[in-house]
């Protein structure tokens, strides 16, 4: 018995170890979902730009890929040993014949009061005054965009740990072919203001504040009882819906279209609506919100109590690694409770 | 000796649960080189060979175009099984606003995204619930459905 648990262990952890040589396997498993196939990026950036290639060093790609970008979609791959991630970034290399970069992990020495002003002359456009980068989730075509690639977070904790000065130096030098990123010493910066603007960009890491991003404390579902009975609470509710100004999609039970159309269980009612313009919002920070959609409000009569339950926007947003959906589910939690609130009063 | 054997054994047993458990994402994604349509199509049919009913599919970018907002294809297709809902509804009501299950499809450029929550995560949303059993079966059967549509 001990020998087969022991053989057992071992031929689970050495087929582990022995899928750590498929990068490609694992790449499509784990990354293509948001970079595309090819690299060619959607959700998440762009990987295979040329330019891209030649500046990120297998450092940098290991580091993103064990810390993420916290706060910023990117999630942290904490389940993959180290030999899968150098199987994943040996994939990602074969998009490229060149080889790829070290640097020296040696500090770029440079002005950062003076590289501050060079940033927020030359940068901030894109990369926000603070660093904060652009606005939404990564690059796609499928939905409006102002730009082919939404500048990265350059404050950001994982963007900083991965990107050591030299590789921040040489990016602007060269700057990114096929993206807003131009080559700074062709407009005009000498390599004395690049290192300057790379000092700056360090001093972040002494004014970042990591976005934790922990909801544990709040509950799943928000549930509140009503003093109405259920058809009462539910014309409550359609009415608090639209004073909201969003739109009644629909009323319906919960088993509707499981049971038998005129059997449905009439004590589960769900109250679907939508704003259309917090969607639209929503959709650019992260396509994949439809996981929070319709809006929905849900009516159940549970032994002699009418209670009023909605999924926690706050709980559902911990999935999403983004601060700016965070924010954004704050704001729909109240509005979800001011909704209640008043069907309720 | 037996004492040590127990031991090790019994590290040896945590340590192969952790490591499995720690592969669980909390969202489940696939990304597949089918269209939109295509990709549609799979996925009701996948979903009902898993035994599950499609109860609605919502269309998101019908009602974005209409309010004057441009979009790509983008639906929710909502599914379970009769059975289990009505089991939730009298064990766990505070599960409802969890259910039906769906997933969210969606065009990206002529390849297509179909991303949905593992219902494993529902686990850690309600601890004190006992369906650790249920949650798996539903993680497992979401994850089947999501190779095929893959894998067409």
């Amino acid at each position: 018995m001990f020998r087969i648990i022991i053989s057992a262990f071992f031929i689970v952890f050495s087929s582990v170890s022995y899928a750590a040589a498929d990068g490609q396997r694992l790449y499509v498993q784990n990354c293509a979902a948001c970079h595309g196939y090819n690299g060619d990026g959607g959700v998440g950036v762009p990987l295979s730009l040329p330019d891209f290639l030649a500046t990120a060093s297998d450092d940098y790609f290991f580091k993103t890929i064990r810390k993420g970008r916290p706060g910023r979609v990117m999630p942290a791959f904490k389940n993959l040993s180290n030999n899968e991630v150098d199987s994943i970034i040996h994939f990602i290399r074969t998009w490229s014949d060149n080889a790829p970069p070290n640097y020296s992990t040696q500090p770029v020495r440079g002005n950062a009061i003076n590289g501050g002003k060079l940033f927020q002359a030359q940068c901030a456009s894109c990369h926000g005054k603070s660093g904060k980068g652009g606005e939404g989730t990564g690059v796609t075509l499928s939905r409006p965009r102002n730009q082919p690639i939404l500048a990265p977070a350059l404050n950001n904790t994982g963007f900083l740990t991965s990107a050591p000065d030299e590789m921040i130096k040489r990016t602007l030098i060269k700057g990114r072919k096929g993206t807003p990123m131009v080559s700074f010493l062709d407009e005009g910066l000498s390599e004395k203001d690049i290192d300057d603007i790379v000092a700056y960009v360090r001093s972040f890491e002494t004014q970042t504040t990591v976005s934790t991003n922990s909801k544990k404390g709040e509950p799943a579902v928000i549930i509140k009882e009503s003093p109405y009975s259920l058809d009462e609470t539910v014309d409550s509710l359609k009415n608090a819906v639209v004073s909201m100004n969003f739109r009644l999609i629909r009323v319906q039970n919960l088993d509707a279209g499981l049971t038998e159309k005129g059997k449905e269980d009439k004590k589960q009612v769900i109250i679907y609506s939508c704003n259309f313009n917090i969607l639209d919002r929503a959709l650019k920070i992260d396509p994949r919100v439809g996981l929070f959609l319709p809006c929905r409000v849900t009516v159940v009569q549970h032994d002699d109590k009418v209670l009023v339950m909605f999924a926690n926007p706050l709980r559902m947003s911990e999935l999403f690694n983004n601060s700016e959906l965070d924010n954004m589910c704050t704001e729909l939690k109240s509005v979800y409770e001011a909704m209640i609130d008043e069907a309720l009063l | 000796m037996n004492s040590y054997r127990k031991i090790l054994i019994s590290f040896f047993i945590v340590t192969l649960t952790i490591s499995l458990s720690a592969i669980a994402d909390d969202l489940i994604m696939r990304r597949t080189k089918a269209s939109f349509p295509e990709a549609m199509n799979t996925l009701q049919t996948a979903i009902t060979e898993e035994g599950f009913k499609v109860t609605r599919v919502q269309r998101v970018d019908v009602g974005l175009a209409a309010s004057g907002y441009k979009t790509a294809e983008y639906r929710i297709v909502f599914f379970m099984k009769e059975k289990t809902v009505h089991d939730i509804v009298k064990r766990q009501p505070e599960l409802i606003p969890f259910l039906p299950l769906k997933i969210t499809i969606f065009a990206e450029g002529d390849e297509t995204i179909l991303v949905t929550l593992n219902p494993a995560k529902l686990n850690e949303f309600f601890p004190k619930i006992k369906m650790n059993k249920e949650f798996s079966e539903w993680e497992n059967a979401v994850n089947r459905i999501l190779d095929k549509v893959q894998s067409e």
